[in-house]
């Protein structure tokens, strides 16, 4: 009989759930979302590369000409190489929405400006 | 009553109550279940072989993979066995911070099997808001590691993100929250008569048998053994914080979940004291790449029950060998003895009971004890061998 109680007082509460995707909750300020690389910062040591357990990185050349192919689709978002990274030229950003169709869609190249 | 003759029965590897492919052959007099034979193996995933091809920073993450639900489970048992063979120990506040999220997550974990085994017996409504309040340890395991699953807290050498004092509101307020609603679930639980009539009596496993089949976690506690590895053998900051091993002699289901459900409070307890006691200082020491030479075992107690994990490095960046055994391979054989003599309907529950997580489990290989015998066959032998015997058909 106990529970009938709850469920009478939960009629009149607002439901738990979000009518997601309308509504959105914001993620925590160390939210571990899709890596975000700094160019500018980033000087090709290839650690994150060396690290990275899932073999989402891939490194293009070397030293500071290198550039970096990130594949969301591989990637598990452990924040692994982020934490390595000597420059901190990688941030974990906030973005989670990250599915789609088409896995070339899911390769973010990072190129160095000249 | 025997109805003399015996039918058998498969159950999965697709079946609606489980929640992972396993297969089990009953065989039945009328409605009561005589004998079961457990077939598992259907979610091999290689893990112990790709264990051996990365190196030791890769694989904390492939430990934490093995399983979703014990995640920090997986990478504490790792993390304390690649320590022990550096010869290096991870920082008290580290420690300190490893028994917090193990506490929470076994908090989260009993929350999870608390509502599949209220949806096993028909009782969606208790599932639903079991649910809703697990919810608020995930929120708050998205704010200290910034993920609600994998949390990757645990490194070797230490944890990766500390728990600042900006986070000790928040993380308090969630666990008076889970500990006012596990108390009214600990009501609930004693007092509806859906699961009273449902789980009192169901599942049987004697003290005697529970000792003698290696049952492990919850499912011994619950059979009034008192064996828990955070008090025999207690690792990370369990020999700091005082603490009561949660037993109960009912040997039944309805004992069960009030050993699981006594355990919330007592993580709620632990969490609380972890937190308050919590010293200053780092939380990790960098560690070299290259392990020495040697053979490490480690024990953690998982939400589920005693896990091991086995080690054997050879010098280089990455291990020899690597050994899982989960704790629900341990419940195997005691689950089998749970299900003799129980009626057909029960065994969707009785199965819920022992909280299986099959995809853990299943990495072992089969060997022939009978021939005792140990042979190496190449993939082309392999092809022909079975080429022959498709002809010979």
């Amino acid at each position: 009989m106990a529970l009938i109680k709850e469920a009478l007082k939960q009629l009149f509460r607002r439901p738990a759930t979000l009518k997601y995707p309308y509504e959105k909750l914001n993620p925590p300020e160390d939210f571990r979302g899709r890596p975000v690389w700094n160019m500018k910062k980033c000087i090709g040591c290839g650690l994150c590369f060396k690290v990275c357990p899932s073999g989402a990185i891939e490194m293009i050349g070397k030293g500071l000409e290198a550039e970096i192919n990130h594949y969301v689709d591989r990637c598990m978002f452990c924040g692994q190489c982020a934490e390595t990274c000597p420059k901190n030229a990688i941030r974990m950003s906030e973005e989670y929405e990250l599915a789609e169709f088409d896995r070339s869609k899911m390769l973010h190249k990072y190129k160095r400006d000249t | 009553m025997s109805h003399g003759s015996i039918i058998k029965i498969p159950f999965g590897p697709q079946h609606p109550a489980l929640k992972e492919p396993v297969n089990f052959l009953f065989e039945v007099d009328g409605e009561t279940v005589v004998n079961v034979k457990p077939r598992i193996g259907y979610n091999h995933r290689g893990i112990e072989k790709a264990f051996e091809l990365r190196t030791y920073t890769r694989n904390i993450y492939l430990a934490e993979r093995i399983c979703g639900i014990c995640s920090d489970a997986h990478t504490t048992c790792y993390t304390q066995a690649i320590e022990e063979l550096l010869g290096v120990e991870a920082p008290l506040r580290a420690r300190y911070i490893r028994v917090i999220i193990a506490e929470l997550e076994r908090i989260q974990s009993h929350a999870l099997w608390l509502g599949l085994v209220a949806h096993e017996i028909g009782f969606d409504t208790l599932f639903m808001y079991i649910w809703r309040d697990r919810e608020t340890i995930l929120d708050i395991f998205e704010m200290i590691s910034g993920n609600r699953i994998h949390y990757a807290m645990n490194t070797i050498g230490g944890v990766r993100r500390d728990i600042h004092a900006a986070m000790m509101p928040k993380i308090k307020k969630g666990l008076d929250l889970m500990e006012k609603r596990v108390k009214y679930y600990l009501d609930v639980v004693q007092t509806e008569q859906t699961i009273l009539k449902r789980a009192t009596g169901v599942g049987i496993l004697k003290p005697k048998d529970a000792v003698d089949l290696c049952a492990v976690g919850p499912i011994l506690r619950a059979s009034g053994i008192k064996n828990d590895v955070r008090a025999d053998d207690p690792y990370a900051a369990y020999n700091e914080i005082p603490f009561n091993v949660i037993t109960c002699d009912g040997c039944d289901i309805l004992s069960r979940i009030m050993v699981r459900l006594e355990e919330m409070l007592e993580g709620v307890e632990i969490a609380r004291h972890a937190l308050d006691s919590m010293p200053e200082g780092v939380i990790r020491v960098r560690v070299p790449m290259k392990v020495p030479q040697g053979e490490v075992v480690s024990r953690v107690e998982a939400p589920r029950g005693e896990l091991i994990h086995y080690a054997k490095s050879n010098g280089t960046t990455k291990p020899e060998r690597y050994k899982v055994r989960s704790p629900t391979l341990g419940n195997i054989p005691a689950l089998c003895k749970m299900l003799l003599g129980g009626y057909v309907a029960d065994i969707p529950i009785v199965l819920a009971g022992i909280d299986p997580c099959f995809a853990c489990m299943d990495r072992m290989a089969f060997i022939d004890t009978k021939k005792n015998r140990k042979w190496v066959l190449t993939m082309p032998q392999l092809r022909r061998k079975y080429k022959r015997k498709c002809m010979q058909k």
